[in-house]
Order: structure tokens, then sequence, then C-alpha cells
């Protein structure tokens, strides 16, 4: 009996005396952290992906409140909760949200497999950076998408995927979040982070290739030549052309469209613009590089991407040769 | 016998070549220099479109210290200068010459009398060596009179004659031929760097050359032939140091001259006889057409610049089932985009793959044999390497010395579950590299 009492009071003051000095030592180095944090941390989404360029939603909580010191909360946007997410940030830190631009994941090739033919076959590892450092790729352009996919792995959201008809990779502009994982993701720089625009509305060269205009095109039918026609056509100098490629600058583009006509490749591409009216009395012209400008919404009619796959389907096989990576 | 004491292979060695005398390979009638045909920095193009430039004119300066000057191996016209494909897979600058008639710079020696002498001092040879525009024949191409000026003392060298690639048998075929002149080279090496003491390594798969060459080496003094048991990949700088004498070069940045040594391709004593005592810049090497296709496997002495699809045509043409082509041996070798591509310095060989022995084995998943492990010749861990570089683990990576991977792909070859070991490993090496770089610039 007796010693079970001594072993009760023996721990039990044991147990008062720690619990004082541990409740001291709480007090004494106490980390004094800004409740705001935690209530920014709050309101984000949680997707810890690091597209705002911090590393996860508490470190992107723990700048904004840092920010809000200088008083503005000016470049730091949460690209997955976008504005409505900022707004709320804002309001717990007693600020106005600035209007953010949302963004959205671009592919910048179109070097499907009926424009770009299969010269060689590379059997490596299933992985765009391995067949990267490995060689220039399976088709006669060097800059363009590689099509293993790891954009499609990057992706957290389920946003971007792989079409299978044209071997590139697709973005699913409702999902898509701007957050750049696939954009980091792409050894080639492919994919661009663009303002979404009016009503998702953007013009977009959808090449990256820098060869000279005939390597460029014997590579793709829909490379890029750098012939300079876009830029002349622009009247509001969004276009530059360096490096034989030409880039138009969302923030200058009015979406006049001209461009896309000018260019001769069909490189320039107007993406989720309704179907145009077809022109009075005009059969459909040999330009056939126009085709792939389809428009991508939901909204478009289902009748037109049918048209472009078969030739894809039909050419591919001939295309590539038995001599293999 | 002796032979390297980690790791290794033994791959089936297929020197379909072997005994072939040497033939020469015919004037191309373009030829192409890529300017970047070594380690360190591109040439600089020191001619312009329409030189007329003769065989053994300089082209290209070097870019750097660690980096080499090129050297026309025809006359002829230059015809322009432009991004064409070379054996990276990419297209690079280069220089291309239409070729017209085989007229030489008169300062070269074109007659085969046997030059024993030279007046010039060692760093004399070293500068020699440096405006010839020699790099490392075996195929890493690293500039030659870089390793010839080390920063330790040296005092040993070993010549590097194991050609341990299977199929290959240029330097085996350059050495049955060209045995006193590579021993005059050794000399001259020998000169260069103050040592005294050479040896000769050969594979004993190769018991001709290692008789000729221990009767030649008789009347030279310091010398010494030194034969090893076959085992892959003995060709490597720390595997042969560690073969030859039992030193072991330490991890990276741990250089062969740290321990004493210096390894240089028995292509490279050739070419450093003919460079000084012959006054003839490196533009020809001998190259290997090979493959278990092709008709006539031939040794062919080819000027660089030289299109592979010429000398695939001349050992009896590209065979219908070919699946690679690829420029160098099976083992370290990279597959061409197209057979196009120029002989370069480092161009040893050319071997055609048949489609079936091309393709890559089904990749299943690791079964934890450590297989890789025992086959590494750097004692490194494989397995744990290509995982670390698939999940970006690059701290990790370092720390488990994925800088001292040699890539010689012992691990793949062994790998029964054929896992793309090295692929990964390879790219993880790159990035690894390049963090490295960047910490060492801030």
């Amino acid at each position: 009996m007796n010693v079970i009492l001594v072993a009760v009071i023996a721990l039990g003051v044991l147990g008062l005396v720690l619990a004082a000095v541990l409740f001291l030592i709480a007090k004494k180095f106490a980390v004094e952290e800004d409740p705001r944090i935690t209530q920014v941390a709050e309101v984000l989404p949680q997707a810890n992906c690091g597209g705002c360029g911090f590393p996860g939603c508490s470190g992107f909580a723990e700048a904004c409140v840092k920010a809000a010191g200088t008083g503005s909360l000016e470049g730091k946007l949460c690209p997955v909760g976008g504005q409505e997410v900022m707004e709320k940030v804002a309001g717990i830190l007693g600020l106005t949200a600035e209007a953010g631009e949302q963004k959205v994941a671009v592919v910048r090739c179109n070097g499907t497999c009926a424009n770009r033919p299969r010269t060689v076959q590379y059997d490596g590892v299933r992985s765009c950076r391995i067949a990267h450092n490995t060689a220039g790729g399976e088709t006669g352009c060097f800059y363009g998408c590689l099509g293993c996919g790891d954009c499609v792995a990057a992706c957290t959201f389920g946003a971007i995927h792989m079409n299978p008809e044209t071997g590139l990779p697709e973005v699913d502009e409702t999902k898509c979040t701007a957050c750049g994982a696939c954009a980091k993701a792409c050894p080639r720089n492919i994919i661009e982070l663009r303002p979404m625009g009016k009503k998702g509305r953007r013009m977009v060269v959808r090449c990256v290739n820098k060869e000279k205009g005939p390597v460029a095109k014997k590579a793709c039918a829909a490379a890029c030549i750098g012939c300079g026609k876009c830029v002349k056509t622009c009247e509001f100098e969004a276009i530059t052309l360096e490096n034989n490629l030409a880039y138009i600058d969302p923030a200058k583009c009015r979406l006049c469209r001209k461009c896309e006509e000018a260019c001769p490749q069909g490189s320039i591409v107007a993406m989720n613009f309704p179907p145009r009216k077809p022109k009075a009395e005009v059969p459909p012209t040999p330009k056939a590089a126009e085709a792939p400008a389809a428009p991508q919404t939901e909204a478009a009619p289902q009748a037109e991407p049918v048209k472009i796959i078969i030739p894809t389907v039909e050419t591919a096989p001939k295309a590539s040769e038995n001599q293999s990576v | 016998m002796k032979t390297f004491r980690i790791g290794g292979v033994h791959p089936k060695e297929n020197k379909l070549s072997a005994g072939k005398k040497i033939e020469v390979m015919d004037l191309p009638k373009q030829a192409v220099f890529p300017l970047s045909q070594h380690i360190g920095a591109p040439a600089v193009p020191c001619v312009a479109k329409g030189d007329l430039v003769k065989v053994g004119t300089k082209i290209a300066d070097a870019g750097g210290f660690v980096s080499s000057p090129i050297f026309s191996s025809v006359s002829g016209k230059v015809a322009k200068i432009d991004a064409v494909i070379d054996a990276s897979g990419y297209r690079k600058p280069a220089i291309i010459i239409d070729v017209e008639g085989d007229e030489w710079e008169p300062t070269i020696d074109r007659s085969t009398t046997l030059v024993h002498d030279t007046p010039l001092e060692p760093k004399e040879i070293v500068a020699k060596i440096q405006a010839s525009g020699i790099v490392g024949m075996g195929g890493a191409c690293f500039p030659t009179h870089v390793k010839l000026s080390p920063r330790t003392p040296v005092d040993v060298i070993i010549i590097n004659a194991v050609e341990c690639e299977p199929y290959l048998t240029a330097d085996h075929s350059l050495m049955m031929e060209k045995a006193e002149e590579i021993l005059i080279g050794v000399n001259l090496i020998m000169k260069a760097t103050g040592v005294k003491k050479a040896y000769i390594a050969i594979e004993n798969n190769k018991p001709d050359a290692i008789a000729l060459m221990q009767e030649k080496a008789k009347g030279f003094a310091g010398i010494e032939v030194c034969p090893l048991r076959v085992r892959y990949p003995q060709g490597g700088e720390k595997q042969l140091i560690d073969a030859v004498v039992g030193r072991q070069v330490p991890n990276p940045p741990g250089l062969p001259a740290d321990v004493g040594a210096i390894v240089q391709n028995v292509g490279t004593a050739f070419a450093i006889y003919e460079a000084v005592m012959k006054n003839k810049p490196l533009f020809e090497r001998v190259v290997t057409v090979t493959g278990k296709g092709v008709a006539e496997p031939k040794n062919l002495l080819t000027r660089m610049g030289t299109p592979m699809s010429l000398l695939i045509e001349k050992a009896g043409g590209m065979p219908e089932d070919t699946g690679k082509v690829i420029g160098g041996g099976p083992m370290m070798g990279k597959a061409l985009l197209n057979a196009d591509v120029p002989v370069c310095k480092g161009s040893s060989g050319i071997l055609l793959m048949t489609e079936k022995e091309s393709l890559r084995g089904e990749e299943q998943p690791c079964i934890r044999c450590a297989k890789c492990v025992s086959a590494c010749p750097m004692g490194l861990e494989p397995y744990l390497l290509q995982k670390l570089s698939e999940h970006a683990e690059w701290g990790r990576a370092e720390a488990e010395q994925i800088m001292t991977c040699i890539e010689c792909g012992c691990c793949q070859f062994t790998c029964p579950a054929n896992r793309p070991l090295l692929d990964w490993i390879r790219m993880g090496k790159g990035t690894v590299g390049g963090i490295i770089r960047a910490r060492a610039a801030k």
C-alpha cells in the first residue's frame, strides 16, 4: 500500500514540477507569430503547389503578412485562388487587392504528328528531360514538343493531358490555375503562362522554333519561319521578331486577328474565338493550315475538330522511318 | 594478370575488324567541321565563306585554354559556316568546305621516314601539341595540352591501348602498323612532362599487339608494356591507373595528376608524333566501321569531316535491318540522328546495330539484386542514384557521389530488369553539375 502511495505522490509531484518548468520555458521562449498568418493561410486553397513562388500556402501567407507592413500586396498572387482569394487576403490584412491578371498555360507548339513528320524513333525513357538531354528529338524540329508528357505529370490539377491524335499536350482552361508547374517541367520552355484575355480570347504564336525559315519549314509544316509578315501587319506594334521567331505581346495585342490571316504558315493561332462566319462564296481555300486555329472552347461546334483529326491519323504512320535513336 | 579492383563487366568482345589492315578512306565531296569537337570552349572560325584552304590549314582557333584549334583535312573552298547536326544530336555551328583536289600545306612532312629526335624543349613540345589541335583520341576529346600541364608533380605516364569497348579495333590496328611512331610519341610525352617511366597498357585479347609493342619497346628506355586482363571499363582513366600502378584517383574534383599519373590514348601518342616530328596537325584518324550486319568491317584512315555515310558505303553499305547507327562503341557510344554526321576528333568507330540488337528490353521493377552495385567500377549504388534523379533529390544525389559516375554503363548492361539506370543518372549528373557550378559562381 505504502509503495503505491509513495509512487503516486512522487510521480505527481514530479509531474507538477516539470509542468511548471515547461510553462515557464514556454512563456519565456514563446515565438510570437502574427495571428494574421494563420488567418490568411486559412483562406488560401491549401493546394501547396508553389505557383505563387513561395514554399506552399503557409509560406505565401507569411509573405503576404510581411508585405502588408509595406502597405501593398503588389506582386503577390495566388494563381489557384485567383482574384477572389486575394480579396479575402487583402480584407484580413486591411488592404485592397489590386486587380491581378488571371493567367493560363498555353502550349506554344503546333507540331502535330501531321505537321511534323517523325525522322527517327526515340526508345529511351519516356521523360522529356531525358529525351531533351539525349538528342534533338524524334522530328527535325529541335525546339518543339517532345511528347513524353512531363507537363502532364507535373500538373496537380489534372488540367493538362496528352492528345494521342496530335501527340501534343492540351490545357483544360477551366481547370488550369496557372501555377506554372507545367512550364517549369518543360525542358524546352514551350509552355508559357499568358494572360487569360477578354472572354479567354487570345492570339498566340504556336511555335518556338528559332531556326532559319527553310530549316524550320522542312521540319514542321506549322513552324514560324520568321518572315515578319505578322510584324508588318500588326497596327499596334504588339508583335516582335527575334531569332527567326515571332512573339505576340499579350499586353499590346488588341485581338484584331489580322496577323492570323497574314501568317503563311498558320503558326499564329486565335484561341477561344467564335468560329468565323464563312466568307461569301469563297470555297475552302488550300490554306489548310488555318484549320488548327479552330476554337477550343466547349462552345465550338463538334464537327470541326473531327475534320482536323482525320488527316493526322492517315499521315502519321507513313511519316515515320525505320531508323531509331 | 592485372586489372582494376572494383566492379566491371565483360561484354562479348565482337572484335569483327581485328587483324584488318588500315585502309585509306576516299576523300569526300564536302567536309564538315563542327566547331565543338572537344571538351571546353568551342573553337572560333578563322576563315570566311569563299576562302581557299589546303590540307592542314587552320580553320578555327581555340576558344580558350581548355579548347583546341581545328584544321582542314581537305583542300578546297569554304562553302559556308552553318549549323549542322553533329554527334550530340543537335544542330551546332560547323565549317563546311567543298573539296577541290588534294593540296597539302607545304610545311607538312608527308614522308614515312621515322624521325627519332627533336631539338624542342619540353615547353615547346606542349606548345606544339596545343597548336596542332590535339585532343584525347579515345573519345572524350579532352585537350591534350591541358593534361600535359599538370598542377601536381607526375611520375608515371600510362598509355591507354586497352580498347575495352567491344567491336572497336582502331587502336589495335594502329599499334600493329605504327608501333614505332607510337613509341616515339610516348617518348615525346615523357620528355614534355619530364617523366622517366611509361607503361603501355594493352588488354590480353590483343596478344599480337602486346608481342609487337614489347619487341619494339626494347629500344626505348623507360617504356614498358603492361598486359591486362580483359575487363570493361578498363579504358576509363581511373580504372586504368588502378589496374597498372594500383593507385586510386580521389573523387571529383580529383584528377589523375593528384596520384602522379597522366593517361594518354595510344591514338593521341601517334598524333603527337605526327604533330611534333612531321609538323602535321590533327586532321585524320583511324575509324572502325563495324557491326554484325556489316559486309566488310574495316579500319579506315579517315580525314575528319567525312560524313559517316561514306564510311558505311565503303564497308559494304548499310544493311537493311539496321536499327541504330552508333558513334563510338556499343557501351559508351551514342546513337546518331542520321548517318551524315561527320567524323570528328573523337570518332573512334561507327557501329551499325541490327534492329533486333538495338531494341531495349521492357523495363521492369527493380528486384534488389544489387548486380548494378557490384558492377559499378566507381563503387557507387546505381539503383539509388537512379531513384534520386527520378525524384529530383539533387542534394542527396550529390551526397551519394553522383558526380563520381563515369557513365560507363556497366549498371545498365548488367541489370536483369532492363532498368534505364544510366539514362537517369546521366540526367541527374548534368543537373547536379549545374547546381555545383552555380554554387561555385556565387
